[in-house]
């Protein structure tokens, strides 16, 4: 293979006068986690009113929440993006489309809210299952004892369905943090972002798509310990889940 | 506003954006699915199949690519095949694939990872009790897979699979980021060209959701259909 | 205390569940509900306490009817106390939180009063020393025991048992009639659908038997064990005597 190698290049400044271009990776990076944990508090709020939605005893509730679940799981993220970013400021009114053309970090907002909201429709359907999953009996043990449905949700059945749903939400979580990446198509330098355009700059490719993975690597495999950690911190005495 | 929408960009795009987009968007997405259900089967049956190192081998592979955005995996394949063409063929300089021979090793690579893991769940959610029995009736390891754990996988692996392929045919359209003319590729060709952004990504959006929904009430109905055998 | 007049229940034109049932509950009585699988029984004590709706006719408890938009459904469950077949403990919460959550959520009772409560009922079932524990790590017998002490401790009028050993192992079954049994002595008013004749036997003072969703008979418990006037009684009751 007749590939010039330079693994020395991360430490040579970079040409945007921003240090080296380590640094420019790392601060993709942190733009990919910030990006990806406020799109994760979208998806987990979102996710899980609509979840519960599509579970309640009303016929109008269920159709909204399998509605907003097909709508944002029918088209491609990179779409729903160019919706938000490219289509959406040109429906709203005049000034409110140029405000929003106009605000700082436009990118950034966009890929949070765009990811969020795409993500939430997955975190629904796991919810969902989730409190599917349950025994009928326990909404009625509820019920019986005079629980009213929000009181029903709040201290019986959430409780168990987000204990049960925690390995997928681990992987919903994962995902939204590796779906940030497409946020590269509106012009977000997270960390493919930047891994990209270190390689335009340098034409050192292999490098820095090979620091760009173990970044990625590293990343999932802090997720996936913390995650450990709280399944073994919320998990019930005697109780197998899984079962 | 919706005022000056221009139904008239989209008619006049019609031809290009399905003859050029649409075919380039589904011949990808059933080759991949194709390729990635043959190379996802080999790795399931490797991680399955009692060899440790074997296993060890697959669940890295999968591992690694289900932990990696497909944004980059894209970028890796686009820049790593020639070389690796290169290397295969002995050639003096890194050879030029094209941007669909590129695009279609790199889904079928990164689709595999999924494609397998779904298998091995699929294999492993038959309860122990099924092969029991199956050997208790007399029945050998070939014909208690055959008859008895295999049948009833692939039901419970089919639609989850179809569901896969559905995803997959939306992850298509990240081959974007290549500028490849696949169908979002050609819509936005054309929007960029005439200025019309809003019709040509509205039409896009509406026909990706069209067809994606249309595949998943199928899914929903085979389910059911499942469901009733059982 | 419980008046059920002329309720019928059906899900569709063609399936029928509850045909015309008329029965009633005094203060202080305890009475049996007995019947083949399907017959309509366990449906209808959940409508009693509406977790069931029925289409026509009345129940009303302690003069309150639970089929008048108007009821404050809440509060009438929360003065009905009900066991289940499945025990529908909370399982992410400790014996003593399980009684506690409803006393305190529904009748906005102090925590120290909930848990002084709860513990004084935990030690007339006989688990005092498991109040810390969760419910996965008791045996079936003791959960249900755990599940009539959190009826208890609501100060319920009324206690609604919907098969309550019919899903324990034989030998727990005796530590749940016992606690039943005194629970009748001391002048509980009891509606119990069971299979558990002995128990009928012992103290109730009527049975009522049914089949394919209508009260085939209502009769004072000598009656009914010494000459059942109907063949499907007869038929049923030499079914589950003959061994």
């Amino acid at each position: 293979m007749n590939y010039n190698w330079n693994w020395g290049i991360f430490f040579q400044p970079n040409p945007m006068g921003t240090g080296t271009y380590l640094d420019m990776l790392l601060s993709g990076l942190a733009l990919t986690l910030k990006t990806a944990a406020l799109a994760w508090v979208i998806a987990l709020i979102t996710g899980s009113i609509v979840g519960v939605m599509r579970t309640l005893p009303s016929k109008g509730a269920n159709w909204f929440g399998f509605a907003y679940v097909e709508f944002f799981r029918n088209m491609p993220l990179l779409v729903q993006l160019f919706l938000w970013f490219f289509v959406l400021p040109e429906l709203l009114p005049k000034a409110a489309g140029l405000w929003l053309k106009q605000l700082p970090n436009a990118p950034f907002w966009t890929a949070a809210i765009g990811v969020g909201l795409f993500m939430s429709a997955r975190v629904a359907v796991q919810l969902q299952a989730g409190i599917g999953s349950l025994p009928r009996g326990q909404r009625m043990a509820a019920t019986a004892l005079g629980l009213t449905t929000v009181q029903g949700y709040r201290y019986v059945l959430l409780p168990m369905a987000f204990r049960i749903i925690l390995p997928p939400l681990t992987s919903e979580f994962l995902n939204t943090i590796k779906n940030t990446a497409v946020a590269i198509t509106i012009g977000l330098l997270e960390l493919t972002g930047q891994a990209r355009s270190m390689q335009e700059f340098s034409f050192q490719v292999f490098e820095a798509f090979t620091a760009a993975t173990i970044l990625y690597l590293l990343v999932n495999a802090v997720v996936v310990t913390a995650m450990r950690f709280l399944e073994r911190w919320v998990a019930i005495p005697g109780y197998i889940t899984g079962k | 506003m919706l005022g000056n929408f221009d139904f008239d960009v989209i008619r006049r795009a019609l031809p290009y954006l399905f003859y050029e987009g649409m075919t380039f968007t589904l011949t990808l997405t059933a080759l991949a699915a194709l390729g990635g259900l043959v190379f996802g089967t080999a790795l399931a049956l490797m991680r399955l199949s009692g060899l440790k190192l074997l296993g060890r081998i697959a669940g890295l592979y999968v591992d690694f690519m289900r932990s990696l955005p497909l944004v980059l995996v894209i970028f890796w394949f686009y820049f790593l095949v020639p070389y690796i063409g290169q290397w295969l063929t002995g050639a003096s300089r890194p050879i030029s694939v094209g941007a669909f021979a590129s695009s279609l090793i790199t889904f079928i690579m990164f689709e595999a990872a999924y494609f397998s893991e779904i298998m091995r769940a699929g294999i492993q959610s038959i309860s122990r009790g099924q092969p029991a029995a199956a050997s208790a009736l007399g029945l050998t390891y070939a014909q208690t897979m055959r008859y008895v754990v295999l049948p009833q996988a692939f039901r419970n692996m089919l639609p989850v699979l179809i569901t896969q392929t559905i995803v997959l045919f939306q992850d298509t359209s990240l081959v974007y980021v290549l500028s490849i003319t696949d169908f979002l590729g050609a819509a936005s060709k054309v929007a960029q060209r005439d200025g019309r952004l809003v019709e040509m990504y509205l039409f896009a959006a509406i026909v990706y959701f069209t067809i994606s929904c249309i595949a998943s009430f199928g899914v929903r109905r085979l389910q059911s259909r499942i469901a009733i055998i059982r | 205390m419980i008046e059920i007049s002329h309720v019928d229940k059906w899900y569709s034109p063609t399936f029928q569940v509850l045909t015309d049932c008329t029965t009633s509950v005094a203060k202080g009585e305890v009475v049996v509900v007995c019947g083949p699988s399907g017959s309509g029984k366990s449906t209808l004590i959940k409508c009693v306490n509406a977790l069931e709706p029925f289409q026509k006719g009345d129940i009303s408890i302690d003069g309150i009817k639970v089929n008048d938009t108007k009821t404050n459904l809440s509060k009438l469950r929360s003065r009905v106390g009900m066991v289940f077949q499945h025990f529908e403990l909370f399982p992410h919460l400790k014996i003593i939180d399980n009684l506690c959550l409803a006393q305190e959520k529904v009748l906005g009772r102090a925590h120290d009063k909930a848990v002084t409560k709860g513990m004084a009922l935990l030690e007339r079932v006989g688990l005092k020393e498991h109040a810390q524990k969760f419910p996965a790590q008791l045996s079936g017998g003791q959960q249900q025991r755990v599940a009539i002490a959190r009826a208890l401790a609501m100060d319920p009028i009324a206690m609604l048992f919907d098969e309550p050993t019919s899903a324990l192992d034989p030998e727990m079954i005796s530590e749940v009639l016992d606690v039943m049994v005194d629970l009748a002595r001391e002048g509980m008013t009891m509606m119990v659908v069971t299979h558990e004749m002995g128990f009928a036997r012992k103290v109730a003072n009527r049975v009522i038997f049914m089949d394919r969703g209508e009260i085939v008979e209502d009769a004072p418990k000598d009656d009914f064990f010494g000459k059942p006037r109907s063949d499907r009684a007869q038929k049923f009751l030499s079914k589950i005597l003959s061994h």
